[in-house]
């Protein structure tokens, strides 16, 4: 079975976001960078199933120079090329990750594509459904198990308040839940070797945009910020204020 | 602008989130361009649209489907091309964030994911998202002819504007290849009765200031007091004293209610980014001097495990 992981590289959660000089992108000055988390559940998701079933795990971004480190960081995890498309232009919306990917894709002739479920920078969600489209595959998001069958998958998706179980053709996109499979951490041998492995750099399809950012800002909203303490009197103040004030009760 | 609004139905009724997105319409052109469509919804509840706006609502019936991305975008899709609606609008719920993308593909419109405004400007549509979990905000223009917005839950209001107004009902029967059956939905499981954290309208979080896992029967009760939902930081849920589809923050769920309640929540970064644009936020720590007490609306500096009983009976009383 060929395995296609697609991977971003963003801020690390605990990162403080200010918004750059343009007032259109954020300030990456002094911010530390990560594989996108939701990513590495696929990535795991996708060596488990190479470990099972065979076949080649490639691991594709489409970003700029600096995101060589988490391609390095996913063939240590355990995949066996990388492919780096490169697109240094500062503004990329999510169909021109999308069309690039198709466009690998299109050649690679995947079974599988395994995504995160969102890139906690845009937090767009778009990226496996526009491939779908794109591709004219079928695509299922937020899955949180999946059973392998010859030619087919069945397996359970997060919905609102409960889950969903599916089955789908392959070949097919599926991008993942946390929590799916508990990724692994690579060890010194495996990053060590890491370096040896392939990454194939392609430039990235001109893609026009399709949506563009005006404005980044940070949302402002006066807080009352009354403090209250732990006294009789003063939780009655908090029920009256979540009365009066807020209105929610 | 002529505008088409994917609606769900649930228990009978429109869903709160589908009435918002036809309100939200109604911001983008008038009502006699705005129609709501569904699969296999109601005659009843599709008719209600009309009195948020949707002069025109229309059903697909396939009962062979229940909402699978490919085959739905292609239903959408395919009405929307048939039919000249240059802007199609979602919730940014299950469904929605799933099907609007390949509904973009399709129109080779610019789509915008979980917006929380929407104004026009000359003939473009500018939309407001959060980004970064919510840790900033983009101003973000379509450039295409056509649009797709899905609108995140919770955040535009649902308005009644046209009390006793019922939408132009039609229906009709897609179209729909192999292809785009390729994804089947074999069984749906809900947790009955249970309130999902990113819908609720309050939310009752709780975390490791608790102590112990069973200590969350505090957080329970002071949620069913409510009528909210319960959630859980990223490090209880990491602890498995709570599942995963409770965890609000960053690499949880992003929510924004009425009323939003830290019990014992520090407030990492990453939790503060799922849960700062709720309208109210009170939060209940020992801690003085916790980050959490920089958005609150109202604080209480003291010891869970006294407040949060008396709270609860407080509002208990009052009903």
């Amino acid at each position: 079975m060929n395995i296609l992981v697609c991977v971003s590289r963003v801020p690390d959660t605990a990162a403080k976001i200010k918004v750059a000089g343009d007032n259109k992108s954020v300030e990456t000055a002094g911010v530390k960078f990560i594989l996108n988390p939701y990513d590495e559940y696929a990535l795991e998701e996708a060596i488990q199933l190479q470990e099972s079933k065979g076949g080649e795990l490639t691991v594709l971004t489409v970003a700029g120079d600096e995101a060589t480190d988490v391609l390095r960081t996913a063939l240590a995890m355990g995949a066996d090329k990388a492919i780096h498309v490169k697109a240094n232009q500062l503004e990329k919306d999510s169909f021109y990750v999308a069309n690039n990917i198709a466009n690998v894709a299109k050649d690679l002739n995947p079974d599988i594509i395994f995504l995160g479920k969102q890139s906690i920078d845009f937090d767009s969600f778009q990226i496996s459904s526009l491939l779908g489209g794109l591709l004219d595959l079928p695509s299922v998001d937020v899955v949180s198990s999946i059973n392998y069958a010859d030619g087919s998958i069945t397996g359970e998706k997060d919905i609102e308040g409960g889950k969903e179980s599916f089955e789908t053709s392959l070949p097919a996109i599926i991008s993942v839940q946390k929590g799916i499979k508990e990724p692994r951490y690579p060890k010194l041998p495996q990053i060590m070797k890491a370096k040896q492995k392939p990454i194939e750099v392609k430039e990235a399809i001109e893609t026009p945009l399709r949506t563009e950012i005006l404005e980044m800002t940070l949302p402002e909203k006066a807080r009352a910020g009354k403090i209250l303490t732990g006294s009789d009197a003063d939780i009655d103040e908090l029920v009256r204020l979540l009365h009066e004030d807020a209105k929610v009760i | 602008m002529k505008v088409l609004v994917l609606v769900e139905e649930h228990n009978g009724s429109l869903k709160r989130s589908s009435c918002e997105a036809i309100t939200a319409a109604n911001q983008l052109t008038s009502s006699d361009n705005i129609t709501a469509i569904a699969l296999n919804a109601s005659e009843s509840a599709l008719k209600s649209a009309g009195k948020y706006g949707a002069s025109n609502a229309v059903n697909a019936n396939e009962s062979s489907i229940k909402g699978e991305a490919p085959a739905l975008s292609k239903i959408i899709s395919d009405y929307a091309q048939q039919n000249s609606f240059d802007t199609v609008l979602f919730a940014a719920d299950s469904i929605g964030k799933e099907v609007a993308p390949r509904v973009s593909v399709k129109l080779e419109a610019g789509y915008v994911s979980d917006c929380v405004g929407l104004e026009v400007n000359g003939s473009d549509i500018v939309a407001t998202k959060p980004v970064y979990a919510g840790k900033a905000q983009a101003k973000v223009k379509i450039n295409t002819a056509n649009n797709v917005l899905s609108l995140r839950p919770n955040v535009f209001t649902a308005k009644v504007i046209a009390e006793g107004t019922e939408a132009n009902y039609s229906e009709f029967t897609p179209t729909l290849d192999d292809k785009s059956k390729s994804v089947k939905i074999t069984s749906i499981s809900k947790n009955e009765g249970k309130l999902d954290v990113a819908e609720a309208d309050i939310v009752v979080s709780g975390g490791r200031g608790l102590k112990e896992p069973e200590n969350f029967n505090l957080v329970e009760n002071l949620a069913n007091a409510l009528g909210g939902a319960v959630g859980a930081s990223r490090a209880v849920v990491d602890a498995g004293w709570r599942p995963h589809s409770e965890q609000v923050g960053q690499t949880g769920k992003t929510v924004s209610p009425s009323l939003y309640v830290a019990c014992a929540i520090s407030g990492a970064v990453q939790h503060l980014a799922g849960m700062s644009s709720s309208k109210f936020i009170v939060a209940i720590n020992k801690d003085a001097d916790a980050p959490i007490f920089k958005i609150t609306d109202y604080g209480i500096v003291g010891d869970v495990f006294e407040v949060l009983p008396k709270l609860t009976e407080k509002i208990k009383a009052r009903h």
